[in-house]
């Protein structure tokens, strides 16, 4: 899969990850250009739904950043997030989705080198573990 | 009055109290000139990497204050300037302003950065504390505020070698700035500005050990200060948050911290007083090393007493300990030695007079504060005093007042403080000065205006987009005609521009002329971040005739030009991904309207004592009606108890004269003997319920503050209660005050710390008894020199100027004796020859040795705890306590007077043990606070914000938990939750938690983020 460029979705927090993100980009910091990000005010905002959907649509990889615990600017907002993910990773298990295509981090407005490092990580594993949407053509009979 | 009061005030020093303080005045009607001396607000905070004890990351909490005073519209920052005169009076000064040029204009620059990527100088970076470099063309730091970047003179190669020759040389940034805002014609300005108040916050510096020549600094290459550490730790920091030896870049595996660097310390530094902050910083460092290395650190504190004073430090000190390994190692340093391979060698005395040596790769000087090298220029300016220190010397009881009225200090400009009482203090001089302004308010500030919006619900959307190049940033990477010409296909849309920069004023009258003549109700930006320039697009819209909710940025610079460098044909694909996303959403936005509420001009304090008093005055001062409920039977509350200050003034005179102020207030209720049934409402609107003297009343305000106090600890350990010779300290002040002839014929007293404080049931450390045990110490030595006075301790936390006072008592024969939790002083009762006596056992540190005392009294310095009808309290209130039963503030930090519930302000010690002056302060602090609330006749509300549709509710009551700002409610009656507009934020947390999708966040509804998950995924 060399010529295999992944969509990765991002779903970044306005108040830390979000900044961390332009923090990167103030700094320079060169990463893949594979990720394209949502923003929402929260990462509590983000409904399992919205994963599955781009999942669907042809998302390779997701990624679900929020403030560190502790540090939510809605006071825990991201308490919510946690506790959702494992939920959500078990349901996307049944579906067949491998756990690597989903993942979540803490990045702060100060992380951008986080940030970088993150999205360059979360774009390689993609990147090995190959499209998503063709393990669903291969005959694989669960839909995300 | 001959002149009338001015409504503007000044505040010098932009750091986190300039800033504090600037915001509060002026969202309560003042305008306020924000003074730096540096080119970017932000002060010592922008440096820090996280912040004790949350270890909250610093910028990210203190950024969103910096760009709210950088947009203000009540706020003028005058950056690179300095106080020249001040002329006039309290109400009406004349101040006199010097500006140093900074060569690049404002308004032009737009903070891209090219400049100092082409400027070939470079010069040690005095942010990164010289560990890194900038050029001579540099913003202080990436977040900077404002955002323009500024050239350094000494290093400028045309400042330094052209100028003065007429010659044309390197100039290399006038050359490559494409919005032409490089500027070598400025000079230097003189300005004047009439204000009605100074607020002074001109910080701190952090004690220069070069010239203690014993700790190496300067010349063993792996020794730093602290402060060098905290830029070391950031990640926006010179080595990116890696831990790097500076000898060889090596990884440290043993690190130590040695404390009272400057501090505590007569004879090296001078510097008698204890800098307050640096025991609980040295922790911070030494957890996140811990946590930086992955575990694989040694990490020791060198230390005399370990000074974790604050709210929360002392569970944190638990936690540096247990649960992340730091050592700490209560020792005197003799030496400190380089060895071969730059190791640091460190022969130390421990605590029973053994003499160890350890190596370690590098060594942290915990460095302490010291005034500001201006602040003597600045108090002379001014004509204010200025204490023995070089901080400024405060009048009785007036915490945040310097000598000269109308002029008000705060923050460390005031003294060694942390984060959260600087704050605090700032909010506090800030009332100060807007009461004594009070009938100035509103007459300086700018009114907002606000044109008449057009409807545009239900038509067609015709979305305008606006591709900028941002000079090269964008334009270099991302192919911009391509995407623009690719936006012009995507549906809805009408109208595509491509601009050099979409940020320049002419291309605002460009939005606005679009929108008339194409008939836009749509408008798209693709440049930079929205959470910069999201505000400025939004009033363009605003002034065009359009909602502002009907706009969205496309970020193709920050996530994407500035990070894809070299990738052009990615970056372009991307850049078009992003403007089809924000397309996408954009024609599903709706029109959001904000709403204006009203807001009852009244409130309500709960709690007369000194915190509760000074609130309710404040207030009446700035023409609010105030309601004061006591539950005793008289005002006064702890503090009735207390004869003398630290510094012996006399707070029996002080708490009459402020009992007498407020009951002659003709705005101030107060009812006694009262307590409260029912609280109803929200901020701007709450109905209280309550009875006093057998009577029930109800009454409207807008809003509260809890300030119910705080209990001493009734001691059950050391015989308290079985023999009369165990008191408490505040029994022994008492007896000191009266003289007691029992006092007087004692041979010995022996005082025990830690009462009740700092053990398992309540792991806090009380903050103020070690302080009130020195100060009685002092005064019965100085009646009764011949009187043993023993204190029994286990860290003495005489913080700040108090110090001194330590000094003092060990000066004049008070004995300190060490004890551990493990080995607790034995007091009991032995037989004498006309009955029984009292006898303490104490384990003497320095000879290991237990030693026994008879005594005569054992004063017992006994816990500050929680109020007893806290629990209702909060109830009521709907608001938060933490485990030990205190209130909790809505950020430790940074709002450490305000709760998450809008409207509803905490002081005293309900918030957690401190002193006189400190409850003071926070009591104006939290008056100050209120008024930002109540100096608005009305309050805005709605925006992006959250409802639920009834008729899909289910009442499952999931969101009404999961709300962390109390903002839904369940209605019995329809069975459905019900969204305050009020008090929601928008965060949308409720929304992705409905099972029924009755839950909508305005403009984040499922709809719009499917459409952009949709868009970015074809």
């Amino acid at each position: 899969m060399v010529d295999f460029e992944p969509k990765i979705i991002g779903f970044l927090c306005n108040w830390c990850s979000y900044a961390g993100a332009d923090l990167a980009g103030v700094s320079r910091l060169q990463y893949p250009a594979n990720l394209r990000v949502v923003r929402v005010m929260c990462s509590g905002r983000v409904d399992p739904t919205f994963v599955f959907k781009a999942l669907s649509q042809g998302a390779d990889g997701v990624l679900i950043a929020g403030c560190h615990p502790g540090d939510c600017h809605y006071t825990e907002g991201n308490y919510n997030t946690l506790k959702r993910y494992p939920l959500m990773m078990q349901m996307l298990e049944q579906f067949g989705v491998e756990r690597e295509r989903v993942r979540m981090e803490w990045i702060s407005a100060a992380e951008g080198t986080i940030y970088a490092d993150v999205v360059r990580e979360f774009t390689e594993t993609i990147r090995q573990l190959g499209p998503y949407k063709r393990r669903l053509v291969k005959g694989r009979d669960q839909v995300g | 009055m001959d002149h009338p009061k001015v409504g503007a005030v000044m505040v010098v020093g932009g750091g986190v109290a300039g800033i504090q303080a600037a915001l509060d005045l002026a969202d309560s009607g003042f305008f306020v000139y924000l003074v730096e001396n540096s080119p970017a607000i932000g002060g010592v905070m922008a440096k820090l990497d996280k912040t004790f004890p949350t270890n909250d990351c610093s910028m990210c909490i203190l950024s969103p204050k910096l760009v709210e005073s950088g947009r203000h519209g009540n706020i003028e920052l005058i950056t690179n300037a300095e106080v020249e005169s001040v002329r006039g009076s309290a109400g009406n000064f004349t101040v006199g302003l010097r500006i140093k040029p900074r060569f690049v204009n404002i308004e032009k620059c737009v903070g891209c950065g090219v400049c100092a990527e082409k400027c070939p100088v470079k010069v040690p970076d005095r942010f990164n504390e010289g560990l890194g470099d900038r050029k001579a063309i540099y913003t202080k730091y990436a977040q900077a505020v404002p955002s323009a970047y500024v050239i350094d003179p000494e290093h400028c190669l045309y400042l330094t070698k052209g100028l003065d020759k007429g010659k044309d040389v390197c100039k290399l940034c006038v050359k490559h700035c494409a919005s032409q805002a490089i500027d070598f014609e400025q000079g230097e300005q003189f300005i004047a500005k009439m204000v009605g108040a100074i607020i002074l916050g001109t910080g701190l510096e952090t004690f220069n050990p070069t010239g203690f020549i014993n700790y190496g600094y300067g010349t063993y290459p792996n020794v730093m200060t602290s402060i060098e550490f905290e830029r070391m730790l950031s990640a926006s920091g010179p080595t990116s948050g890696h831990l790097e030896r500076p000898s060889d870049g090596g990884r440290p595996k043993k690190i130590a911290w040695i404390q009272c660097v400057g501090s505590r310390d007569v004879a090296k530094s001078g510097n008698a007083y204890c800098s307050s902050v640096c025991c609980t910083y040295a922790l911070k460092e030494a957890i996140v090393a811990r946590e930086h290395a992955h575990g694989e650190l040694d990490a020791a504190i060198f230390h005399m007493d370990m000074r974790t004073f604050g709210k929360d430090f002392e569970r944190y000190l638990e936690r540096a300990r247990y649960e992340f390994g730091v050592r700490l190692v209560r020792s005197r340093i003799y030496e400190l030695q380089e060895g071969e391979h730059n190791e640091l060698i460190i022969r130390y005395a421990q605590l029973n007079g053994e003499v160890k040596t350890e190596t370690f790769d590098l060594v942290v000087l915990s460095v302490g504060m010291v005034p500001g090298k201006q602040n003597q220029v600045l108090a002379n300016k001014l004509g204010i005093g200025l204490n023995k220190y070089g901080f400024s010397q405060y009048p009785n009881f007036n915490p945040v007042s310097t000598t000269r009225e109308g002029i008000y200090a705060c923050g460390a400009f005031q003294g060694p403080m942390d984060i959260p009482r600087t704050v605090m203090h700032a909010s506090a001089a800030a009332g100060y000065a807007a009461t004594i302004l009070a009938g100035a308010r509103n007459t300086l500030t700018k009114p907002v205006v606000k044109p008449t919006q057009k409807d545009v619900a239900g038509q067609a959307p015709r979305v305008g987009v606006f591709v900028c190049r941002c000079g090269i940033n964008i334009g270099a990477v991302v192919d911009v005609p391509d995407v623009a010409g690719y936006a012009r296909e995507l549906p809805g849309v009408v109208h595509v521009e491509d601009c050099l920069f979409a940020c320049s004023q002419d291309n605002q009258s460009k939005i606005r002329e679009l929108i008339e003549s194409k008939n836009l109700n749509r408008i798209v930006v693709a440049s930079c971040t929205p959470r910069t320039h999201e505000p400025m697009f939004r009033q363009t819209l605003r002034e065009a005739g359009l909602n502002p909710y009907l706009f969205e940025m496309a970020n193709i610079r920050e996530h994407c030009s500035w990070v894809h460098a070299g990738n052009n044909e990615a970056a372009t694909q991307k850049a078009k991904v992003l403007v089809k996303r924000a397309v996408s959403r954009v024609v599903l936005q709706q029109q959001l309207y904000e709403i204006d509420l009203g807001v009852e001009q009244a409130a309500l304090v709960v709690g007369g004592g000194v915190a509760g008093m000074n609130c309710a005055l404040d207030l009446a001062q700035q023409g609010i009606q105030v309601y004061l409920l006591e539950k005793k039977a008289e005002l006064g509350g702890l503090t009735r108890r207390v004869h003398l200050t630290m510094d012996r003034r006399n707070v029996k005179g002080y708490l009459e004269s402020l009992i007498d102020a407020v009951e002659s207030n003709p705005l101030i209720q107060v009812y006694r003997k009262a307590e409260i049934q029912d609280v109803r409402g929200f901020v701007g609107n709450f109905d209280t319920t309550f009875t006093a003297a057998g009577q029930t009343h109800v009454i409207n305000h807008g809003v509260a503050v809890i300030a119910i106090g705080g209990r001493q600890y009734q001691p059950v350990e050391y015989l308290y209660g079985q023999d009369p010779g165990v008191i408490t300290s505040l029994d022994l002040e008492e007896m000191l005050a009266d003289r007691s002839p029992a006092l007087r014929a004692a041979d010995n007293i022996v005082m025990i710390q830690c009462v009740g404080s700092r053990d398992i049931e309540r792991p806090y450390c009380s903050r103020v008894c070690c302080s009130e045990s020195v100060k009685n110490a002092i005064k019965l030595k100085e009646n009764w020199p011949n009187l043993n006075v023993y204190v029994l301790y286990r860290d003495m936390r005489t913080y700040g100027f108090f110090e001194g006072l330590y000094k003092k008592a060990r000066n004049i024969g008070v004995m300190f004796i060490k004890y551990t939790m493990d080995e607790k002083p034995l007091v009991e009762r032995v037989p004498k020859k006309d009955g029984l006596a009292l006898r303490v056992t104490v384990k003497d540190h320095i000879l290991g040795r237990p030693l026994q005392i008879e005594t005569d009294f054992v004063a017992l310095a006994t816990a500050i705890i929680a109020p007893e009808d806290g629990e209702r309290i909060a109830k009521l209130f709907k608001v938060p306590r933490n485990s030990e039963g205190f209130f909790l503030e809505a950020h430790i930090k940074l709002r450490p007077v305000d709760f998450t519930t809008d409207g509803v302000f905490l002081c005293g010690l309900a918030h957690a043990p401190k002193l006189i002056d400190e409850s003071i302060a926070q009591g104006k602090a939290a008056a100050t606070r209120a008024m930002t609330v109540l100096a608005s006749k009305n309050l805005v509300a709605g925006g992006v914000v959250s409802a639920i549709d009834g008729e899909r509710c289910s009442g499952c009551r999931i969101c009404v938990g999961l709300c962390p700002y109390s903002a839904i409610s369940f209605n019995e009656v329809l069975k459905v939750a019900e969204i305050n507009q009020v008090l929601c934020k928008g965060c949308g947390v409720c929304t992705s938690a409905c099972p029924t999708t009755a839950c909508n966040t305005s403009n984040f509804s499922d709809e719009i983020i499917m459409a952009e998950i949709e868009a970015l995924c074809t």
